[in-house]
């Protein structure tokens, strides 16, 4: 009888190629997404030491990071993103891996892209140099991110080396609330959690608010793990995520896809398999969620009041707490609600999926924008782009005075041109409202694509749950 | 070979701020190097200079009390993106330990592979070593890896540090020349599970 395992212990023991006592493991890596930010180095590390890629069929590259948004079929203008581009394509070319370069229909945002292309698939180790790996965990897979010296370790050996992290377990039970999605469970997981309280866990997702979920909006809660500062986050695959998978361009096919869904039923937590710790979250206790702070775990119900000075569980993040109001030009015990905003970004590899962009067109079809405020719809991908147009989204958005754009990371990081100005206040659906993070002095709300939807129309930070009736 | 690391004794620079995110540490319109080296010019960019390049009265790198090659840090250093930038551009600046009594994962990793050595140390031990560094700049404290061991005055604690990692540091290896020596199990690996 074998000891009941997680189903990370399952995947992860599978993947250890060895194993010895006072040295992290030696971890497989099944496949190994890359992006023009952070391989270069590793690359060049590569050619220092003359060896070439390990299995160049286990990793995949695409532009994202600071590709321009608009006219991307016109060589990119800055002289340093366009070096970092032509930097990916030359390493690309030079070790033979593929690249959905700019301008490819597959281009888009790593995270998206590989689900999206069959690429990730229950039961695998996935790596990339973005912490934001964790999205592929909702395929029950290890996901997580790693850095240059790292990347450069999976192109040469197809391994890293890792100590096994700790298990969590958060079970959220019960329906949601109207106006309540994906994001919403999370940023509240995380407001609950704080920015640090997954450190050294990696978590699994669990509960039937978790299994009523679609594939997407799995991918939404499983990226955000790191925002907790957990090494990544999974859900068990189930028959939806079968589904998600079949007939995706690069996934198992005919018999080889059915041989392999009879696998991965076995990637289920034993019953009785231990955990590090357990969390219980009642769904019906979350509410439409907005960020206040310069931390994603500085997050609140949309209709709750900035904490006081005194409210906070910790003396020693008083300083911390203060600084990042006065960043955000906010007062402790401050309410949100009707709070003016400037901007609204829709992206990210956290929610710019096909359902966001459906989710906000059907809020403001047949609306239209506030007048002072701008809105840039950034799709995750080229296919995502293509899908939208063809469903008519485009019009919707253009209607409602909003900019739907080429697909790339864009204000999620404001690595090109779009840049939240300084002192401005964005609702954006991305993942960070770090200090400067959507541009020098950018102040960041972050939120769910319906209450991101909301601020667009009514130009201010407002409850979804009244546009909804 | 990385440069070796084995003790330091040296000042700090204190920044009593927590959760010091990557962001901070190199904002995202500096990572368009190529390279690894230069990325110290541009650490804390948003906290050292002002939108015009000049630098930020107060700003503790702007403050010549202040120097050493140990950076003194809030709770959770280090979150948010596995950006290995920022483990280069702390190094690149000058500084060879960061001192914290929580470190983001990816972080600690980044740093450990770049010859920067991350020691953890209790709450009490960090506000004292911030406060003490912060009313006497001239304070220095002791950083002995083969030991592991960091001293404060009279006060020294001990320090966790993977042995594997440790071994690396001490004598500059890096870990693509353990991995590269397992090549052939690697292979068998990879073609057992296609
Ligand atoms: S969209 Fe943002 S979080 Fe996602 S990969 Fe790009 S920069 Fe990272």
């Amino acid at each position: 009888m074998h000891q009941p395992r997680t189903i990370f212990e399952k995947i992860w023991d599978e993947h250890v190629v060895k194993r010895a006592p006072g040295y992290p493991d030696v971890l497989f890596i099944d496949r190994h997404y890359i992006h023009e930010v952070t391989s270069p180095q590793a690359f060049d590390g590569l050619r220092r030491r003359g060896i070439g890629v390990f299995n160049t069929q286990r990793t995949t590259a695409t532009a994202d990071h600071n590709v321009p948004t608009k006219d991307q079929h016109l060589p990119i203008k800055e002289a340093l993103s366009r070096h970092q581009v032509e930097t990916l394509r030359a390493n690309c070319r030079e070790f033979g891996i593929a690249l959905y370069d700019l301008g490819h229909p597959f281009q888009g945002i790593v995270h998206i892209i590989g689900p999206e292309l069959g690429f990730t698939l229950p039961g695998m180790t996935v790596v990339c140099g973005d912490s934001h790996t964790s999205t592929h965990g909702a395929f029950g897979s290890i996901a997580f991110g790693i850095g240059t010296s790292e990347v450069e370790q999976v192109l040469a050996t197809q391994c890293v080396l890792q100590s096994r992290p700790k298990t969590m377990r958060i079970e959220i039970n019960g329906p949601l609330d109207k106006g309540v999605v994906s994001k919403d469970i999370i940023l509240y997981i995380i407001a609950q959690m704080s920015a640090s309280g997954a450190t050294g866990y990696f978590v699994e997702y669990a509960g039937d608010t978790i299994r009523s979920l679609s594939m997407e909006a799995r991918m939404t809660i499983c990226n955000m793990s790191i925002e907790m500062g957990a090494r990544g986050g999974l859900i068990a695959p189930d028959e939806k995520t079968f589904a998600y998978i079949r007939g995706r361009r690069f996934a198992p096919a005919g018999a080889a896809f059915e041989a392999a869904v009879a696998r991965w039923r076995h990637l289920v937590s034993d019953e009785g398999a231990v955990y590090d710790q357990v969390l219980q979250v009642d769904a019906r206790a979350i509410t439409p969620m907005i960020t206040y702070g310069t931390n994603p775990g500085m997050g609140m119900g949309i209709s709750d009041r900035i904490p006081t000075v005194e409210e906070l569980k910790e003396i020693s993040e008083q300083a911390s707490f203060t600084k990042s109001l006065e960043y955000m030009g906010l007062a402790p015990g401050q309410p949100l609600l009707g709070k003016p905003i400037d901007y609204v970004f829709i992206g990210s590899c956290t929610n710019a999926r096909i359902e966001d962009l459906r989710l906000v067109a059907s809020v403001v079809k047949g609306k239209r924008k506030a007048a002072h405020v701008e809105v840039w719809v950034i799709p995750g991908s080229k296919q995502v782009e293509a899908q939208a147009r063809e469903e008519g989204l485009d019009r919707i958005f253009e209607e409602a005075g909003f900019e739907l754009r080429g697909p790339g990371c864009s204000a999620c990081l404001g690595m090109n041109e779009d840049k939240v100005p300084a002192g401005k206040y964005c609702v954006s659906t991305s993942n960070r409202n770090f200090e400067g993070r959507q541009g020098p002095r950018s102040r960041t709300f972050l939120a769910s694509p319906l209450t991101a939807a909301s601020a667009a129309i009514t130009g201010t930070v407002s409850d979804i749950r009244d546009l909804l009736g | 070979m990385k440069e070796k690391f084995t003790t330091l004794t040296s000042t700090a620079v204190p920044l009593p701020i927590e959760n010091i995110d990557t962001d901070q540490i190199i904002p995202a319109r500096f990572l368009k190097a190529t390279t690894r080296e230069g990325f110290g010019d541009n650490l804390f960019r948003d906290w050292r200079y002002e939108g015009n390049d000049a630098p930020r009265a107060g700003f503790v790198l702007n403050d010549a009390r202040y120097g050493g090659r140990i950076l003194l840090a809030g709770k959770n250093f280090g979150c948010g993106s596995s950006r290995e930038h920022a483990a280069w551009a702390i190094y690149d600046y000058g500084f060879r330990v960061v001192v914290s009594s929580f470190f983001a994962d990816i972080f600690k990793n980044n740093a450990l592979n770049n010859g920067l050595l991350p020691v953890v140390v209790s709450d009490g031990f960090l506000r004292a070593a911030l406060q003490a560094v912060t009313e006497n700049p001239a304070t220095e404290l002791v950083v002995n890896l083969e030991q592991q061991f960091i001293q404060l005055g009279a006060h020294r604690e001990v320090f966790d540090i993977n042995t594997y990692k440790k071994t690396c540091l001490l004598n500059g290896y890096d870990d693509i020349d353990y991995l590269l020596s397992l090549h052939d199990e690697i292979r068998k690996f990879d073609v057992a599970h296609p």
